[in-house]
């Protein structure tokens, strides 16, 4: 693992710039392959970058202060992260970091934003956001490769290897072994294969009886907000512009979400198909899949598909021999940040830059990556796309309810006998999810993620539709024998730090909500501090620049409301409490006067009150 | 006739300004003299804090002195009041949160350009500094707060007139906007 000492920084960059071009567009692409092989981003690769790139300096910075993934100063020369979704801590993943860290040597925990790193460099350990591997976790990167089903026993292999510096080449490869966990199939899941049919439909027809088709199914998207997918794409074609872009949202970051990651791995071409069909009907001769970083183990197969369906005449130029049809796919990884999920950070992603959302209107349909028209869709709607042009709308309409059309993909995750992939048509009540995966004592269900809502018993007759739960896909299940406060600690963590930065109730509040939450947990809150968290939830839901900072303060919401027995048992009695320990708070100041008198401490203030 | 409302200040880890600033009510000092009794406040040089209606605090919370005043003020008055930046969030003096308290004190007493007789005080007579600055209502409830750096004297005045008077407060935009 050690870094030879035989490539310059500025060898490699310009080995990245000679294969990958100079594209300043392609600034976070060269960033994450210098970060991947010196395991930071040395100043001279600023430099050299932002020479050659014509990027300032600072922007060069800025992308690395942004992205989770990317460091200016060394990690280890095994990079070990783990991911910390609730989930992970639910399969005991927090036991396993201290296993970890105490068989390295290494003092203290990491947390979000602060790695350990070994003195010798040989060695750092870090947290990540959800890795998606919530059905086989606990989970970890080690270099950015996926290590799933942790135990004591794995982790102490894993010890062993960085002590005996073995390359990740000669790990055992079980360590890295992903399973799909395909438990119930679908419209969409029952038959993976295609041999182009889609393609082949949209030429025999035509791109606007294709579209009629997509308009027939009433395909919505499946990325979770639900947005027509034929009038996206008929916008897309109809807005005024000199090239049109179709782009693949890959970046499933929602903790608990991981269907996505299936569908890459075993639907591949359909997915591939369905950016292909949504090329020919909006005119677009190019295509991005964003992949978020935490899925670059599959960026071999990936490449791998794409190379084989230009031998096939399935990309490319003259697609299946059509004059005009050009269109070919470039993949773009990620660096770690969620908030790269939504389109328009994912467009600015794209572009090299830190991904904050843009200002909508205008729409990516009309002003996209480049400014230009751009559709950007879910792998599970590109999926259903495909099929829709192959089949006929009235296929996706055979299942489903009058709002929504076909089926919908779950990450079924957490309390549960068998979690993994389960598809289901719109309408089903969570109920029936709940017995199918085996999950019994079940006191709450977190649906859509992180970002959604908190369902009490009382919701389980609901069902998973548009109109009633939207859903992107994930399902996370608690039962009694979980505190769910540990679940809104972990969730309150995550949008903290995953917040973009960019507006201050979302930087601000999360923040503060953070703060609360945790106060609470240490059984120093007070009505007080619940009124507050309710206050400043609700400024960050109306006064939030993006979706990320309207539904942060979701889950602390909802469980104010559904669960406030997790609150209130941990109350102070005091109406008011300080936020802080006030005499810890001076601890500082008499390590360094040497002072113990009675002045020099302060006692507990719980008789103040108003 | 009705005991007139008792109203008392005080500047913890503040400047002064926001004092100076209801100072620049100019004449209208004389109503409000008329409207209220000042209990403890450096404006009347008064040490001793007496059962207050309102109590105003400038400056955040920086040493344990500071605590023990807004203690004192929580627990004798009615209605307590965050005045200005350093109250509202910690404001100028909040800014060494970035360092560590050692660092302050080193730079300050040991290694600052001009320290004679260099060593950080330790004497019993001071009050020990907390290791952050804090806004005040991390340590007491606070009823109401009046951002700005400092308020303006029109806002400190809207604000007691209206409060005094019982009404909800309600600022034009020419007192709140900032800019």
């Amino acid at each position: 693992m050690n870094v030879s000492a035989t490539v310059t920084v500025e060898g490699f960059v310009a080995e990245s710039l000679a294969t990958h071009g100079r594209d300043p567009r392609h600034l976070l692409q060269h960033l994450i392959r210098v970060q991947q092989r010196f395991s930071y981003v040395p100043d001279a690769a600023v430099e050299a970058l932002s020479a050659a790139l014509d990027v300032t300096r600072t922007q060069v910075r800025a992308a690395i202060a942004f992205y989770a993934f990317l460091h200016d100063r060394p990690r280890g020369a095994f990079e070990i992260r783990f991911s910390d979704n609730i989930t992970d801590r639910m399969l005991g993943s927090r036991r396993l970091i201290r296993l970890l860290i105490e068989r390295l040597g290494l003092a203290g925990l990491p947390a979000w934003g602060r790695d350990l790193v070994r003195a010798d460099g040989r060695v750092s350990v870090g947290l990540a956001s959800c890795t998606g591997m919530c059905d086989q976790g606990p989970a970890l990167l080690v270099n950015g490769q996926a290590v799933t089903n942790l135990d004591a026993q794995r982790v102490d292999r894993i010890a062993d290897l960085v002590q005996e510096d073995t390359p990740l080449e000669r790990w055992p490869g079980e360590f890295f072994r992903v399973e799909n966990n395909i438990r119930r199939r679908g419209l969409l899941l029952g038959n993976p294969a295609t041999d182009g049919a889609a393609v082949r439909r949209l030429l025999d027809a035509g791109a606007e009886a294709a579209l009629a088709e997509v308009e027939r199914s009433g395909l919505r998207g499946r990325g979770g907000a639900g947005f027509t997918t034929a009038l996206k794409w008929r916008f897309c074609r109809e807005a005024p512009g000199t090239d049109r872009y179709v782009v693949c949202n890959a970046d499933e970051g929602e903790p608990g979400t991981f269907k996505d990651r299936v569908l890459l791995t075993d639907y591949t071409d359909l997915v591939i198909e369905g950016m292909t069909v949504c090329a020919g009907v909006i005119g677009a001769r190019r295509g991005f899949l964003y992949l978020r970083g935490e899925y670059r183990y599959l960026l071999p197969h990936l490449e791998s598909v794409l190379q084989r369906r230009r031998a096939e005449g399935l990309l490319g130029t003259r697609i299946l021999g059509a004059d005009g049809f050009d269109f070919d796919i470039e993949i773009h990884l990620g660096a770690g940040a969620y908030i790269c999920g939504e389109e328009s950070a994912l467009i600015e992603s794209l572009e090299g830059k830190r991904g904050v959302t843009r200002k909508r209107p205008p729409f990516p349909v009309t002003s996209g990556f480049d400014d230009q028209p751009t559709v950007v869709n879910n792998v599970e709607t590109f999926l259903a796309a495909a099929r829709v042009v192959q089949w006929g709308g009235y296929w996706l309409r055979g299942e489903g309810t009058d709002q929504s059309a076909g089926s919908k993909i779950l990450s079924v995750s957490g309390d549960c006998a068998r979690p993994g992939i389960y598809e289901y048509p719109f309408g089903t009540p969570v109920h029936q999810v709940l017995a199918d995966c085996g999950a019994e004592n079940t006191q709450a269900v977190q649906i859509s993620g992180a970002a959604g809502a908190t369902l009490s018993p009382a919701d389980f007759d609901r069902i998973i539709a548009f109109e009633d739960l939207p859903t992107a896909g994930s399902f996370m299940i608690f039962d009694h024998s979980r505190d769910l406060l540990d679940m809104v600690r972990n969730f309150a963590a995550f949008f903290a730090h995953e917040s973009c930065g960019f507006c201050t109730p979302c930087r601000v509040g999360g923040a503060l909500l953070r703060n609360l939450v945790e106060k609470v947990a240490a059984g120093q809150g007070s009505e007080y501090d619940l009124s507050e968290m309710r206050r400043i939830g609700t400024v960050m839901r109306r006064a939030s620049y993006c979706g990320l900072g309207h539904t942060a303060p979701n889950h602390v919401l909802n469980t104010l409301d559904k669960f406030p027995l997790i609150y209130g048992r941990r109350l102070a009695r005091a109406s008011h409490t300080p936020s802080f320990d006030l005499d810890a708070a001076l601890s500082q100041a008499r390590a360094l006067t040497g002072r113990d008198d009675i002045g020099a401490h302060i006692e507990d203030g719980s008789e103040v009150s108003a | 006739m009705a005991a007139k409302p008792r109203v008392a200040t005080a500047s913890l880890c503040g400047c002064f300004g926001c004092h100076m600033s209801l100072l620049d009510i100019d004449e209208r000092i004389l109503q409000l003299v008329d409207l209220v009794t000042f209990d403890r406040t450096p404006l009347t040089d008064i040490k001793t804090l007496g059962d207050c209606d309102l109590g105003l605090i400038e400056g955040g919370v920086a040493n344990a002195e500071n605590v023990e005043v807004l203690r004192e003020f929580r627990r004798r008055c009615k209605t307590l009041v965050a005045v200005g930046a350093c109250a509202v969030n910690g404001g100028i003096p909040a800014m060494r949160n970035q360092f560590s308290l050692a660092e302050c004190l080193r730079e300050s007493y040991c290694d600052g350009v001009g320290v004679h007789n260099p060593g950080i005080p330790n004497d019993p007579e001071i009050p020990l500094l907390l290791n952050q600055v804090h806004p005040i209502h991390e340590v007491v409830a606070i009823d109401y707060f009046l951002p700005g750096c400092p308020p303006s004297a029109d806002a400190i005045w809207t604000f007691l007139t209206e409060l005094l008077e019982g009404r909800p407060i309600a600022f034009p935009y020419t007192q709140v906007h900032f800019d």
